[in-house]
């Protein structure tokens, strides 16, 4: 299978155990598998094992059981070196708190991903403009990631998710600090990326914001309980 | 397929490092002031510390190779001297011209205390003589080992000593309260009433400065007219001008070399080395100055060590985006150590400026020449870097110990 057959994501019957006392059985034999640019959401009520979900899928946390293949690697296999390496160039992370250093500039925030690529510097600064440019925020280029509004720092953000070209958007809660009408534009972009054929996954707990993928999941105790097909987000809801 | 092909492995570059550093550090340029602080201070202190204690001291040993280094003097000690038993023999001052390094050497004596009339005129009762000079007999090397300067006129020299002849030499006090200023018309100073034609008149001598109150007759003249000084009352001396760094070997030679039958008859004083006059001021004052400075750099240290503590624990966010970013721990840890050893370095710069104006400033206020050893000041900097280099180590450790799923929660 060459990598663009390959499912991004294929969870194998994984299991996530927090050794207690009390063990915390925070997931439990999940199967999903999320295929070259597809939307997938996944919506849960707060402690239903949404966040270790995401830990597991993002590679910041090990599966206890279970196999979990990211562009066909298996992420248990290897070393926490190659796992940080698989994580920086492979996944693309959209925070709901956004994690801009907020003393640098927006371009230079961008740029933060390419420091641990290796590529040369020159090319960084191109590159991180190309992307500002991508979410409509070259024009703030030179701000000071501090100064930018909320809106305007998911864009940043987004943009740093995306500048070393990851196989996988993992988006968590990423309207969860803006207003209905910014959370609009933000979505719109998630929108339009994935229509550029970027694989993404959105982890909220916004019915709403889960409604424009192609496809929703809900997690509940530690299970994937019931896999929707979600229907395209409602026109009125749209931009 | 091998796996390495698929995913590379990050790395992090040095250039990076230390450029995210420096962005890191002049993000809040403030608060990095402030941090710097106790370093720039113990850096400062440092480099003032030791650049004062080496001007200061090289403007000792300047003073002291100038005049006192270079000046030995013997002192007759004799526990039971003979009547009429001079200490010095007659030839003294040949004798210890000999010597290797001697310039110049000169015995001598006051005159009977103060039981001398000295006027200008003749015949003048005692009462009416003038007061306050001192009758000398020197020999005549004498002039040139207090290094007398000649205002008018010239000294006597070995053919007037040797013929005892009635001649004096004035030092410019005493020819102004004698009323001499001119010795063309060879006046005449009369010690009780017995003429000595005045050959010059001295107005400075670096050593024993009392002498420019004095009359000086050469000493034989002085025992053809009045005999030896009585031993016990009277105690004769020698001035001996040495080359500079002969002071320790003169003296040495200088008592056999005199008395070859009793050399333990002399006392003689040589002055403090200069390099053991240097070491002494540097061990006095740089030793306490020194560990004061040690202990404001630690300060330093711990301040630098305390706010990159801080700022990790404020910073748990960014070190799990870059976590995620896929940066390694070790990555994280370079991070740190090269903010905290930016913080240290930037700070001993600023440190060690500070340190050398003090040093120029203090030495221009005090007319001296700054010395400052570049052992000391080009490393100063370096030394702050490495503090804060270790400051940074626990700080460090503990950033790349935070886990990215702890840290990206918030």
């Amino acid at each position: 299978m060459t990598l663009a057959t390959e499912p991004v994501i294929n969870l194998q019957q994984v299991a996530r155990t927090y050794t207690g006392p009390p063990a915390v059985k925070a997931l439990a034999n999940v199967n999903l598998t999320v295929s070259r640019g597809e939307y997938v959401s996944v919506v849960g009520p707060s402690g239903s094992g949404k966040s270790t979900f995401l830990n597991v899928l993002g590679l910041l946390d090990r599966p206890t059981s279970g196999r979990y293949l990211l562009d066909g690697i298996d992420g248990a296999e290897l070393s926490e070196r190659d796992r940080t390496a698989l994580r920086g160039r492979r996944i693309g992370f959209v925070f709901q708190a956004f994690h801009l250093l907020s003393h640098r500039t927006a371009v230079e925030n961008v740029m933060l991903p390419q420091l641990y690529t290796g590529m040369p510097r020159k090319k960084r600064r191109r590159q991180a403009l190309d992307m500002l440019e991508r979410v409509g925020m070259a024009h703030r280029a030179e701000g000071q990631a501090g100064q930018l509004s909320g809106g305007e720092r998911q864009r940043v953000a987004i943009a740093r998710a995306l500048v070393n070209g990851p196989s996988l958007l993992l988006c968590d809660e990423p309207t969860g600090n803006l207003d209905s009408e910014t959370a609009a534009t933000v979505l719109q972009l998630i929108d339009e990326l994935h229509s550029q054929g970027l694989s993404v996954l959105v982890v909220t707990h916004d019915s709403g914001v889960a409604r424009r993928a192609q496809r929703t999941v809900m997690i509940k105790d530690g299970k994937l309980e019931v896999q929707l097909h979600a229907v395209p987000a409602f026109p009125e809801e749209g931009p | 397929m091998p796996f390495a092909r698929l995913v590379e492995p990050t790395r992090l570059k040095v250039v990076d490092v230390v450029a995210e550093a420096l962005a890191a550090v002049l993000a809040r340029p403030g608060r990095a002031a402030l941090t710097a602080l106790g370093t720039l201070l113990g850096v400062a202190s440092f480099v003032a510390v030791l650049g004062l204690t080496s001007t200061a001291s090289g403007q000792i040993s300047a003073e002291f190779t100038k005049l006192e280094a270079t000046q030995v003097t013997v002192e007759d000690v004799a526990a039971n001297p003979q009547p009429n038993d001079i200490a010095f023999p007659d030839n003294a001052e040949q004798r210890v011209k000999r010597i290797n390094g001697v310039n110049a050497a000169g015995v001598y004596w006051t005159g009977r205390g103060a039981d001398h009339t000295v006027s200008a005129r003749p015949g003048v009762a005692r009462s009416d003589a003038t007061q306050g000079i001192q009758v000398y007999a020197a020999s005549p090397g004498f002039f040139k080992a207090i290094h007398a300067h000649l205002a008018t006129g010239r000294t006597y020299d070995a053919f007037a000593e040797n013929t005892q002849q009635r001649v004096c030499v004035l030092g410019v006090a005493a020819a102004r309260e004698l009323g001499i200023s001119d010795v063309e018309q060879q006046p005449a100073v009369f010690v009780d009433g017995k003429p000595f034609t005045v050959l010059g008149i001295f107005d400075d001598a670096e050593r024993i400065p009392e002498s420019l109150l004095g009359v000086f007759i050469p000493d034989r003249s002085y025992t053809a007219a009045w005999g030896s000084p009585k031993p016990g009352t009277v105690a004769a001396h020698m001035v001996i001008d040495t080359r500079l760094g002969a002071a320790d070997v003169v003296g040495d030679q200088v008592q056999v070399a005199l008395r070859p039958d009793e050399p333990t008859r002399f006392q003689v004083n040589v002055p403090l080395s200069p390099k053991e006059l240097t070491r002494q001021v540097n061990n006095q004052l740089q030793g306490l100055f020194l560990l004061l400075a040690l202990i404001c750099l630690a300060v330093g240290a711990v301040g630098i060590a305390n706010t990159t503590l801080v700022a990790v624990l404020e910073r748990v966010g960014e070190i799990g985006l870059r976590r995620s970013l896929g940066a390694r721990p070790r990555h994280i840890a370079a991070h740190f150590l090269a903010e905290s050893a930016a913080l240290g370095l930037l700070g001993a710069m600023a440190g060690t400026s500070l340190g050398v104006v003090t040093v120029v400033a203090v030495a221009w206020v005090k007319s001296w020449t700054p010395l400052l050893d570049p052992v000391i000041v080009l490393p100063a900097p370096l030394v702050g870097g490495v503090m804060g280099l270790l400051a940074g180590v626990y700080p460090a450790w503990r950033a790349s110990r935070i886990e990215p799923t702890e840290a990206l929660r918030r």
